[in-house]
């Protein structure tokens, strides 16, 4: 069986204001780097907000917007494929809710070959064991670095 | 330790008898300012009218403002020919005002300074540096005089030139150092650049800009001394009207000096002891330059409980300025006072931005603070807590509900000189 830390990726957490033209600075920086974004989500609470992505280079991605003044900083979660079908998000949720594993906050994305939900959760090695015990397949951090 | 014992512990019934005829002198003496003159005809109360110290919230009141009117010479109730100095104040604002001084009153600013100086401790066996402004400035003049008045090996080294400074406590074995705290955190980093131990040093003396407590522990450890507060403004004389003693709890004021009243900066209402409001002070012994109830615009509260070193009441060390005092909902808000929660808080920046609109006839009051970089996890849930936490410990010190904003380090906008941090955008509702 492969590590299993293998398939913890990082993701990156950018806290910011909300107002008008937050978003389009951090993504800028992106695209000046050519860092391509796989996912993101904008969590909101209370006049401010963190920005959450899953990019190819998180570390430059990190050195980047730090650099520019950002707080930036990395957070563990995993990412699962899904069938692209209906049921699919289904089958996970029931792994990890029967695993007593807790969903702090996910989001999910389409790719071409699949569609993958980003997990952060409370045990995210218990999460990773379940998964593969029923056969799911996760992204390998390889993929993000 | 007392320089002058008898005045420094007067009963209060003497006190009170000693304020009234003084009062009675300086409000005479003010009677041959113009000023003064017309000031009085218009409320109708002259010296002869004060029959107690209560009768003292019938006089006018003077303001800044007057005195920069009054440029140069205005308030003088003395020819030129027995002014025997001048200073003047840097007015950040306008024209700066002068204050005159005739021989006695050198005689009585000396006198008070020695008091001070003899309170935390210093004889004529210490060596004191005197690192203020000389010159027009009242600070380097104030202190020098009481020094050598005290008997003190005075070294007037005045500002500027750091490592010069550290050099002479080191080779002349200063005992005493007197500068603004600012200056004094400035010669901490030199000395420690230098490798200097300082080990002479033991009591520092600091004033003329307000100053927190984490700073006066800061330079008490870096410099290895014992940290006391000054207080005083040219038109008290200069430095040395109030100060702390060996208790560090509160500004002794020299009642015999000087009379001080309390008052809501919005209505003029005289407060009572342990109610916050703006200090006025009415000199009691100024012969070239008398002043009648001057608003200082300085915020501080008579201290109700008598200090055991047995001087007179005490009162607290300067909360802020008038100018800056906001009211939301009732209540009396100063800037400092969220300045001080902030620097409590070690996840948020000491930045902050104060916005005050009025909702539905309500006051709301919304203050923007920076996180600190170290503290950001990437997780929301601990920012909500941190916004919550930070409200919170507003809440217990202002005794007001806020709203806190969160925001990225180093987007608040950094002041140089006075800064602007409040942002009312009630005015039209008043």
């Amino acid at each position: 069986m492969e590590k299993k830390s293998e398939y913890v990726i990082k993701q990156i957490s950018v806290f910011s204001e909300n107002r008008p033209g937050r978003l389009a600075a951090i993504a800028e920086a992106l695209r000046k780097e050519k860092i391509n974004i796989f996912a993101f989500s904008i969590a909101e609470a209370n006049g401010f907000g963190v920005v959450r992505a899953l990019v190819n280079n998180p570390e430059r991605a990190h050195e980047t917007l730090t650099d520019m003044g950002f707080m930036v900083s990395f957070t563990d979660v995993i990412a699962v494929k899904m069938r692209d079908e209906p049921g699919g998000l289904y089958e996970t949720a029931r792994i990890l809710g029967d695993a007593g594993v807790n969903i702090e906050y996910s989001y999910a994305y389409s790719g071409k070959d699949a569609a993958v939900l980003v997990l952060r959760v409370d045990q995210a090695e218990e999460a990773i064991e379940r998964i593969l015990a029923h056969g799911g397949e996760l992204l390998s951090r390889s993929l993000f670095s | 330790m007392f320089w002058n014992n008898h005045m420094e512990t007067l009963s209060d019934a003497d006190l009170a008898a000693l304020q009234l005829k003084r009062l009675k002198w300086t409000v005479r003496q003010a009677e041959k300012v113009p000023f003064y003159r017309t000031e009085l005809r218009e409320a109708g109360v002259g010296a002869d009218d004060i029959r107690s110290l209560d009768d003292a919230a019938r006089l006018p009141f003077t303001r800044k403002q007057d005195l920069r009117e009054g440029y140069p010479f205005g308030f003088f109730a003395v020819p030129l020919k027995q002014v025997v100095r001048i200073h003047t104040t840097s007015g950040t604002t306008g024209k700066p005002t002068v204050v005159g001084y005739t021989r006695q009153d050198l005689e009585n600013w000396a006198e008070l300074m020695a008091r001070d100086l003899t309170m935390v401790g210093l004889t004529d066996d210490d060596v004191f540096q005197n690192a203020l402004g000389y010159g027009l400035f009242t600070g380097g003049l104030g202190f020098h005089y009481g020094a050598e008045k005290v008997g003190m090996t005075v070294v007037p080294s005045a500002t500027g030139n750091t490592k010069r400074q550290i050099e002479m406590i080191e080779d002349f074995g200063v005992t005493a150092i007197n500068s603004t705290p600012s200056y004094g955190m400035r010669l901490a980093e030199v000395a420690e650049e230098m490798g200097a131990g300082l080990d002479s040093l033991k009591v520092g003396i600091f004033g003329a800009e307000p100053w927190s407590n984490n700073m006066r522990k800061e330079l008490e450890e870096r410099l290895g001394i014992t940290a006391y507060d000054s207080y005083g403004m040219s038109e008290m004389y200069g430095p040395g009207a109030a100060f702390e003693c060996e208790e560090r709890n509160g500004l002794h004021f020299w009642h015999d000096s000087y009379f001080l009243e309390i008052i809501d900066p919005e209505t003029g209402e005289v407060l009572g002891p342990g109610e916050r409001g703006e200090l006025v002070v009415t000199p009691l012994v100024k012969e070239a330059m008398p002043l009648i109830r001057y608003r200082t615009g300085d915020i501080t509260m008579l201290m109700e409980d008598r200090c055991p070193c047995g001087r007179g009441h005490k009162i607290a060390r300067i909360m802020g300025r008038s100018d800056d005092m906001l009211v939301i909902r009732g209540v009396n808000i100063f800037p400092s006072q969220i300045e001080h929660v902030l620097l409590s808080l070690p996840e948020v920046g000491e930045q902050f931005m104060v916005y005050i609109d009025r909702k539905h006839h309500l006051d709301e009051m919304r203050i923007e603070v920076e996180i600190n970089r170290e503290c950001f996890s990437g997780e929301l849930k601990d920012l909500a807590r941190l916004q919550a936490h930070v409200a919170g410990a507003l809440r217990d010190t202002l005794g007001l509900r806020t709203s806190v904003t969160l925001v990225e380090p180093g987007s608040l906008p950094r002041f140089e000189g006075k800064a602007k941090r409040v942002i009312d955008r009630r005015g039209e509702v008043w």
